[in-house]
């Protein structure tokens, strides 16, 4: 155990890194312990290596922009941790994490986590098969290493992200077979009533989106409104079938396939810690539930940027900043009239930087297939547990998720049920005419990351039984 | 409210409730089983599974050894095997040092006329488990013990005491226990339930079911740590533990290895929650690596800590109540219990139908703890 920092920051995103300039900036001592090998989180993975390279035109403005905080929070004095993993948290707070092999806990006055956000879990027939991957897992190949398939790749789903990528694969010089936007044209109806205020708010924003939506149509195979995908193949992927909204259905070669359908907050930490979390209905999603400054019911833990609700890059710099100020008037550095005259411009910032959400909650919002997938669909990859097998025990009663993971060993493989457990719930929900937040997710049972039996022994390697 | 008529309210839907129903039902009795959140929510639901006569209490022994007999007829008990599997339980003497340990025990078993143990040397011992690293001295065995698959067993105690007529309610926590004329009024708030005969098969919250019926018995807790880690190639039969050391370590049909032996988190009864200790079970994860040092790299999936009832000398309550005539208890297994889950349903079954049993649980009344209580 060490002597702890006044805040401790899991994740060197965007918000953890901000939090961690403002943290510095009142005089907190601040240690940051991220999973990556250097700042930057998801958004601006590999940043500092790439921002003087072609890579860093190719991934955008919006990517560059990530520079100059990166800069910025290296120059702030806090304390990092790269390469660590934070895989348990206790009320304190306490944070036990691993790195090179040893596990160690720190204590806090303060937590923020800043663990952002993980993709929507997508199950659909054939998923599993090798050459089926996500858009984001993708982006990461070409952020950290500048790879891009040599393959033609057919990409699958809806969100900015998917948009955003398909742009930089072409910029990069890779190849699209086709691009199946899964958005349902129901969205649109909807999202065209928040078009005035993302319009008003965030014009760039909105320009760009439809310029790389122009830019695409332009260059590539489209087919929008697309209702239903299956990977098909023996040992890898080799066709992809599609059926459209209008009952259009064509099968394709395809050797690649990127799927997916946004992004939904990480919450298995704040699970595990045992924090309440509400339902965030416009994104499908559960979320932790905070305060204006991004306190969790677990007094002196946190969360800010994509891990509170997903608000993109700039609102999570904004909410890691109101995080850190937060914790550093508890900490005394700043008086209760102090704290909300600096919180005062961040906040309208914040405001701004959220203001096109509505409209991309609305219009990106995922088809049902993709909560409910058809049942002969593996919803479990660790245990290999299809939709059946969850439907067959929702038929055995009103079970709760936890039961049916006893039953069927859904949710007990190494992800922990990262992966399936938005599926279970929305299966038995779908099954029994409840909804998701009242059937409710797994409990998350610690670690939640895996560590070794080598790193947990070397936890407490001097205790010795007589 | 009236309900369908019953003979008995058995409160408790986990394993051990689940085999007295199984087996009341089974002799034409028509019982109602109440667990107050899920069958198989806690104890049984956590349980590493060992099926284990080894270095067990010898006032244990003689139900014990007759339950051991009834596990190895379980598909014809439950119509399934409950993933059963008796590859033996070793108890593992790492130093020399340790051996009379061993051989003490097995003396004591020996002189009260038990001669299911083993003691086995080193080269035995390398010749069942070769994963085992080779600085270990002896062990003890019982080669007919051995470990089920908990979820398989709740599955198949369930399936047969609802074919037996038992009706299962969950989501049916007791809240009250009076008399009604020489019957028992069971509440579970609005709901009532009505029978001559209670069976307390409560765990962790027995306690609180026999002070309703005026029982004040002493018991805590025990929330005993388990680590599962993600699957392996096959490295071990038996399940081993260790003199000096708590540690049981096992392997499952699936691959995983689970790792227990008691250590202790923290539980908060009345919020029905437990807390891993990680300090605390890192001493584990030394000993696995200790004795199979390729063990090391591999991942812990999960860990829990499960809640149970635990007496001050840590065998169970097995009896009528001391006080209220009708009502019967069973609990307080302190962490040993999912071996006896068969032969508990049949004593119950006895006790409630014939009035007594053959079977040995003197030393198993109720009294024993409250005398003490008292004394102390």
């Amino acid at each position: 155990m060490t002597g702890g920092p006044d805040l401790l920051i899991v994740g060197a995103g965007p918000a953890g890194m901000s939090a961690a300039v403002v943290a510095r900036r009142h005089g907190l001592d601040v240690l940051v312990v991220d999973e990556q090998s250097a700042p930057g989180g998801q958004i601006w993975r590999n940043i500092e290596t790439a921002a003087d390279t072609s890579r860093a035109g190719i991934l955008g403005k919006a990517y560059s922009d990530g520079a100059d905080v990166v800069r910025r929070f290296r120059a702030s004095g806090a304390g990092y941790l790269p390469g660590a993993r934070v895989w348990h948290l206790e009320p304190g707070p306490r944070a036990f994490i691993a790195q090179n092999g040893v596990a160690r806990c720190i204590d806090a006055n303060a937590i923020l986590l800043a663990t952002g956000a993980q993709e929507r879990p997508l199950p659909f027939p054939g998923w599993t098969l090798p050459g089926v991957m996500t858009v984001g897992a993708a982006q990461i190949l070409l952020k950290s290493s500048g790879q891009i398939p040599d393959e033609p790749v057919w990409i699958a789903g809806t969100g900015p992200l998917s948009l955003l990528y398909a742009i930089q694969l072409l910029k990069a010089g890779g190849r699209i077979a086709g691009f199946l936007d899964t958005a349902p044209s129901a969205n649109l109806a909807g999202a065209f009533r928040e078009l005035a205020g993302a319009f008003l708010g965030a014009p760039g924003d909105m320009l760009k989106g439809f310029g790389w939506l122009m830019a695409l149509r332009r260059q590539v195979r489209f087919i929008g409104n697309v209702k239903e995908i299956e990977a098909i193949g023996n040992e890898a992927l080799e066709r992809l079938r599609y059926i459209t909204a209008n009952g259009r259905s064509a099968t394709v070669d395809a050797r690649l396939l990127f799927v997916h359908e946004g992004i939904v907050p990480t919450i298995h930490p704040t699970l595990a810690l045992g924090c309440k979390h509400i339902w965030n209905a416009a994104q499908d999603s559960f979320a932790p539930d905070l305060d204006t400054w991004g306190e969790t019911s677990v007094s002196d833990v946190f969360v800010a940027g994509d891990g509170a609700r997903i608000g993109g890059a700039q609102a999570a710099c904004h909410l890691g900043e109101l995080a850190a100020l937060r914790v550093a008037a508890k900490a005394g550095r700043l008086s209760r009239a102090q704290l909300a005259a600096v919180a005062a411009p961040v906040r309208k910032r914040l405001k701004a930087a959220l203001a096109i959400r509505p409209f991309l909650d609305r219009l990106y919002r995922p088809r049902s297939a993709v909560f409910v997938p058809p049942e002969a669909t593996l919803v479990c990859r660790c245990e290999e547990v299809s939709a059946a097998r969850i439907l067959e025990q929702a038929a055995a009663g009103r079970p709760d998720p936890n039961q049916v993971k006893a039953f069927t060993r859904a949710g007990m493989g190494p992800c922990q049920g990262r992966q399936c457990s938005y599926t279970v719930a929305s299966l038995l929900a779908a099954k029994e005419g409840r909804t998701v937040p009242d059937v409710g997710l797994y409990r998350v049972r610690p670690p939640f990351k895996p560590i070794t039996l080598a790193e947990l022994a070397a936890l407490d390697a001097g205790a010795v039984i007589p | 409210m009236s309900g369908p008529v019953l003979d008995t309210i058995i409160i408790g839907g986990g394993l051990m409730g689940l085999s007295a129903g199984l087996h009341l039902a089974r002799s034409g009795k028509r019982v109602a089983i109440l667990e107050k959140s899920w069958v198989g929510r806690h104890a049984s639901g956590a349980s590493a599974a060992g099926v284990r006569t080894l270095n067990r209490a010898l006032e244990e022994l003689p139900i014990s050894l007759e339950a051991m007999d009834m596990w190895r007829n379980i598909e014809t008990i439950v119509g399934d095997g409950c993933g059963f599997h008796s590859h033996g339980q070793v108890m593992v003497a790492e130093k020399r040092s340790d051996v009379p340990v061993l051989e003490k025990r097995l003396a004591k078993t020996r002189n009260a006329g038990c001669g299911h143990e083993e003691l086995i040397d080193r080269d035995e011992l390398l010749r069942l488990v070769p994963a085992l690293s080779p600085y270990c001295a002896a062990a003890l065995i019982v080669r007919t013990d051995g470990a089920a698959d908990p979820h398989r067993t709740l599955r198949a105690f369930r399936r047969s005491a609802e074919a037996a007529g038992v009706t299962i309610h969950e989501g049916c926590g007791v809240t009250a226990i009076d008399p009604l004329g020489s019957d028992w009024r069971v509440r579970a708030g609005e709901r009532e339930f009505v029978a001559p005969t209670v069976v307390n098969m409560a765990g962790a919250w027995a306690k609180t079911i026999a002070a309703m019926v005026g029982d004040d018995i002493p018991l805590g807790h025990k929330a005993s740590m388990m680590i599962v880690t993600e699957r392996v190639a096959p490295l071990l039969k038996p399940v081993v533990s260790l003199v000096g050391r708590p540690l049981s370590f096992k392997q499952t049909d699936q691959g995983t290895l689970v790792i227990g032996g008691g250590l202790q988190g923290r539980a908060d009864i009345e919020a029905e929650q437990s807390f891993v200790d990680f300090m605390e079970l890192s001493r584990s994860a030394r000993a696995v690596i200790d004795l199979f040092p390729t063990t090391g790299s591999l991942r812990i999936v999960r860990t829990w800590a499960g809640m149970e009832a635990k007496t001050s000398d840590l065998l169970p309550v097995i009896g009528p109540s001391p006080r209220a005539a009708g009502v019967f208890h069973a609990f307080g297994f302190s962490g040993h219990g999912f071996q006896l889950v068969p032969i508990v349903g049949a004593i119950m079954a006895d006790l409630i139908i014939a009035g007594g049993t053959r079977k040995q649980i003197a030393s198993f009344t109720a009294e024993r703890l409250m005398q003490r209580q008292a004394v102390a």
